[in-house]
């Protein structure tokens, strides 16, 4: 049953690995405009041993861990305070509404100029891009907990501070796990993003200049790494998601 | 224990509620669904707000929040945190009380012996069955060592035979350990079986309040007022009790009896 499942997800992979190849093969198209799936893997191994590949890798897992961290950190902070205070979430819940509609790299020509083209400007894009997701999910999180077990751990003896923290905050993990989960992903999107507008290293910045050097081979490498390091990012957080929640979910 | 009273009490389903609890007995408020049963515990426990006094043995807890007032309380829905083991469940009042792990390790251990649930202690409440999670959330009620006790329709989702079971333990310990409990319910063999007295609670007012004895002796019924059905069918309901003895009991809210 297993083995049956496995090959189900595997087969369609593999069949598309050889109708890629075999259509490149034929050389309706040059090569250098499609290349072959052979190539690709030859120009991922040259790319992997002569180091190029991991510096830009680094590059961009730097910026998106300083500005996921910092952006989710910030939206679960705000987000616990405006979901259990309502003044708060009352007074600042206009200025958010109008702000999170704005895309992350809609940010990019103002935050150019404020803050400059340097290593600050990605990881400002990807603040901006998990900060709002986080909050709001982290507001939906605490407010959807349930009154009656607050009422409980009130009549038990627990103060604001002690249901806040045992128990609001661990019944509204789901809900800030799926604001991290669904952000992971966005991250990587929005790095990519700013460093082929603006910063000369990274992945992103790789697949720039293999665009006016004609490199499809580097640029289908890039989006290889791309692809893995968004599903790696959501998968690592849906695993910690489960991992905490799993025995009583 | 202290006796509770309440004067005067006033919010959006009662006006001027007065109303005695004396010290360690177990008194059943009854009443059909929307009676005001449940905002009355909520004031007792100080989670609702209102006007007027409640006095815990003469003295005002108006302004005692409700993570001070020593009260046990058995929710409608339990309301067990389902992101904490029984033993949590059960320890969660010690621990925000900051005791030592040993002593509440020990305490919880005690309290599901108690309740004969010790082989559930390290399993979450989604796994547990509807008598369990009831067992649970008594113990739970009991670790805050309550001086006063409020159950709000405790025997709600259980089958007839763990109705029974759970009267009797709970009148026990409740007798044991004096612990003064008012018991909400719409059922009157709870009220029967569990009461030393008896409030009819109807469209937040007190209809009557009498000993057990007598209310299901003379079940004396007022008419004329917007209650008058739910009397009815308390009369009623009693009737066929007082007819039956040993059958199965009536609920006031049963098919027969909707208002």
């Amino acid at each position: 049953m297993r083995i049956k499942s496995v090959l189900t997800g595997i087969l369609p992979v593999i069949a598309f690995v050889i109708l890629w190849e075999c259509i490149a093969q034929l050389n309706l198209v040059p090569r250098y405009i499609f290349p072959p799936f052979s190539a690709v893997m030859i120009e991922f191994y040259h790319l992997a041993v002569s180091g190029v590949l991991l510096d830009n890798i680094l590059s961009s897992l730097f910026r998106v861990l300083a500005g996921f961290l910092l952006g989710s950190a910030a939206g679960i902070l705000v987000g616990i305070v405006m979901g259990s205070k309502e003044f708060v979430n009352k007074s600042f819940h206009p200025i958010f509404s109008l702000l999170y509609p704005i895309p992350a790299l809609g940010w990019a020509p103002l935050l150019m100029v404020w803050i400059g083209i340097n290593e600050l400007l990605p990881v400002a894009l990807i603040f901006l891009c998990s900060f709002f997701p986080v909050l709001y999910n982290t507001i939906t999180g605490i407010k959807g907990v349930d009154r009656g077990v607050i009422k409980a751990a009130r009549t038990l003896g627990a103060s604001d501070t002690k249901i806040l923290t045992t128990v609001v905050l661990p019944l509204a993990i789901p809900n800030i796990f799926t604001g991290l989960r669904l952000e992971a992903g966005m991250a990587w999107r929005v790095v990519i993003a700013a460093e082929m507008v603006a910063i000369p290293t990274g992945i992103g910045a790789l697949m720039i200049r293999s665009e006016s050097l004609l490199r499809m081979d580097v640029i289908i490498v890039c989006l290889m790494v791309l692809s893995v390091m968004c599903l790696a990012f959501e998968r690592f957080f849906q695993f910690m998601e489960r991992r905490i929640t799993n025995e009583w979910e | 224990m202290p006796a509770i009273e309440l004067r005067n009490i006033r919010n959006h389903v009662f006006s001027n509620l007065d109303m005695k609890v004396l010290d360690g007995e177990l008194l059943v408020v009854l009443g059909p669904n929307g009676a005001g049963k449940t905002t009355l515990l909520n004031i007792i426990a100080g989670l609702v707000d209102y006007e007027g006094t409640v006095l815990f043995d003469g003295v005002p807890v108006d302004k005692v929040p409700a993570n001070e007032r020593q009260i046990g309380y058995l929710f409608q829905n339990l309301a067990l945190f389902p992101h904490l083991d029984v033993a949590s469940n059960v320890g969660y009042s010690l621990r925000v009380r900051g005791k030592r792990r040993e002593e509440i390790a020990e305490e919880v251990d005690e309290l599901l012996k108690l309740m004969k649930i010790e082989h559930l202690k390290h399993r979450y409440p989604k796994g547990l069955s509807g008598g369990e999670k009831q067992r649970v959330a008594l113990a739970r009620a009991f670790a805050t060592s309550p001086e006063v006790l409020l159950l709000d329709e405790p025997f709600n989702s259980l089958d007839i035979g763990m109705c029974k079971c759970l009267r009797r333990e709970i009148r026990q310990i409740q007798r044991e350990l004096g612990i003064t409990t008012v018991l909400v319910t719409h059922n009157l063999a709870d009220a029967e079986e569990m009461g030393d007295r008896i409030v009819v609670l109807s469209g937040g007012k007190i209809q009557q309040v009498k000993s057990n004895e007598m209310l299901f002796k003379n079940a004396a019924v007022d008419n004329g007022n917007r209650s008058q059905r739910f009397h009815e069918c308390l009369h009623c309901t009693i009737d066929c009790y007082c007819k039956r003895k040993e059958g199965d009991y009536e609920s006031a809210d049963s098919p027969a009896c909707r208002m």
